[in-house]
């Protein structure tokens, strides 16, 4: 039987545990979340290990990794749906998840505004509705994200664009501190992704902590942290340290090249860099 | 005119069966939704096929029908379970041969010398048979599922709509899914009495699919679809009583109509 880890809900109190998350954090720093040692395990195979890492209120960390890396995994575990199985999480509350729009159900005959409305559901009990002042705060978020003209059409109807803001809108409604966006920008024409990159900007610069998973390398030098991912913790740290080619060249597991005319970075598979 | 459509319900019996279609049709439009949205059809008629034994019993040992369902449904459910753990075949294929297992059992039994002739009404119901109790029962049914639709309804929805994000959103996936098999299994075992083993599953499933093509949102969705199955059991009825047909089959073939002429018009938006 492994040694459990735990999910602490409670505010981080990183005074009684100093030097143990990431050398960059001092005990009076203001850590909104933070993982510590933290393994995580389906059934028997382990996914993600040694997971050490804390980010402050109003910091925005980049989660670099390839497809299966565990990025959405260490989401899991930050809204406490995945229980470690070594290590401990600490998590102020509930974190609010903004998914990959096409996760959710499009066929759903839900509007966004009752897309919106769902995120007043985690701070009712189980049996009620939500009420008039839900409401309210759900057209609110609609228009703090530019929808609110919009909050009677189907989910469904709306474009990737739009579809990631009424998400982005459900996440406000909750008034979640921690935010844990799963690749926001996919899909994305610019102007949807200007508009998003202006949210993100504006959330983090009124104290919520946001954790972006992205695969977009030079997106990532824009935020305050990096922690890069490839079934355990690689790298965690300022983007100037981070995001350096030995680094990304073991987070993804092949060759990071730079593309001609200043096209950013790209990613080579392993076979490329091994011959 | 007037009389051709009141005077089906001068006899009590038709008008017990009315009261009772008009229960299982609030239930199973209402329900009818969730079981659609969470793609739950193939389920309940798996569920409600493989209570037959149960039922066969219940019928032998002069017991009261609901216990013997009850019974035939945790059996069911449990060697659903057992089945779907052999990792050589997928869970589809282990419900469909316990449930064919189930039902062929349930007829070996209800087929054999001894037995009182009730494999029909086992198998398509006698809504015009239903007794007072059995309109209570209707009647508790109703109040329950639709008592517990209205308080799980944003339970419902935030784990429909996107499963991955409920935890986040305070809400266990896990235990709404239980909560509604509970209520599908409880839907299942009380309007077996009424449409039978073979039928049940066109209330649960055809008004809520019909309501989907033509209604934009959930609460009109649920509206619609509970209209349909009241309007169908009671046409159901009607045919019953001019036509000389049964009565289950005849509700039965009115909802699939229903659900037919739904297709036929422009889809809603949605």
């Amino acid at each position: 039987m492994p040694d459990r880890g735990a999910v602490s809900r409670a505010e981080p109190d990183p005074a009684g545990a100093p030097g143990a998350l990431s050398p960059r954090v001092s005990p009076s720093s203001d850590v909104a979340v933070a993982c510590e040692g933290v393994s995580l395990a389906y059934g028997a195979r382990t996914v993600l290990r040694d997971v050490t890492f804390a980010v402050r209120r109003g910091e925005r960390a980049a989660v670099l990794g390839p497809n299966g890396g565990g990025k959405t995994t260490l989401f899991r575990a930050l809204t406490g749906e995945l229980e470690p199985v070594a290590g401990r999480v600490i998590a102020p509350g509930r974190c609010g998840v903004v998914p990959q729009t096409e996760r959710s159900r499009l066929d759903f005959p839900v509007s966004a505004l009752d897309v919106a409305l769902m995120g007043a559901v985690s701070r009712l009990p189980w049996w009620r509705r939500p009420g008039r002042a839900d409401r309210a705060a759900a057209h609110a978020a609609l228009e703090r994200v530019g929808l609110d003209a919009m909050a009677d059409e189907t989910f469904g109807d709306l474009s990737g664009g739009q579809r990631q803001r009424v998400l982005l809108a459900r996440a406000l409604v909750q008034d979640a501190r921690v935010l844990l966006l799963d690749e926001p920008f996919s899909g994305l024409d610019t102007r949807s992704t200007d508009l998003v990159m202006g949210l993100l900007d504006d959330l983090a610069a009124e104290g919520r902590t946001l954790l972006i998973a992205t695969h977009d390398v030079d997106q990532a030098r824009a935020w305050d942290l990096v922690l890069c991912l490839n079934g355990a913790q690689v790298a965690f740290g300022p983007p100037g340290e981070t995001l350096t080619l030995p680094t990304l060249e073991r987070t993804y597991g092949g060759a990071i090249v730079e593309l001609p005319g200043g096209g950013g970075h790209g990613v080579l598979p392993p076979h490329h860099h091994d011959h | 005119m007037l009389h051709w459509l009141l005077d089906p319900w001068s006899d009590p019996i038709n008008l017990r069966a009315l009261v009772e279609v008009v229960a299982l049709g609030a239930t199973g439009g209402a329900l009818g939704c969730w079981i659609v949205f969470y793609r739950l059809a193939y389920s309940a008629e798996s569920l409600a096929h493989a209570l037959l034994p149960g039922l066969v019993v219940a019928s032998l040992a002069g017991a009261p029908l609901v216990v013997g369902g009850a019974a035939g449904l945790v059996v069911a459910a449990l060697a659903v379970a057992v089945a779907g753990r052999t990792p050589a075949i997928g869970h589809d294929t282990a419900v469909a041969v316990v449930v064919t297992g189930l039902l062929g059992l349930g007829a070996l039994l209800a087929l054999s010398p001894d037995t009182p002739a009730r494999l029909q009404e086992l198998l398509f119901g006698d809504v015009l048979g239903v007794g007072t109790g059995d309109l209570v029962l209707a009647g508790a049914l109703t109040a329950v599922v639709l008592g517990a639709l209205a308080l799980l309804h944003p339970s419902l929805l935030v784990v429909g709509f996107d499963r991955a994000s409920a935890a986040a959103l305070g809400r266990s996936a896990l235990a709404v899914d239980v909560a509604l098999g509970v209520l599908v299994a409880l839907a299942i075992l009380v309007a077996v009495q009424g449409l039978g083993n073979l039928l049940v599953v066109a209330v649960l499933v055809a008004p809520a699919a019909a309501a989907r093509r033509v209604t934009r949102r959930l609460a009109s969705m649920m509206a619609v679809a509970v209209a349909i199955a009241v309007a169908c059991g009671a046409i159901g009825l009607y045919a019953s009583f001019y036509l000389d047909t049964a009565s289950g089959a005849s509700i039965a073939g009115a909802l699939v109509l229903a659900y037919a002429a739904a297709n036929m018009l422009p889809a809603a938006r949605a």
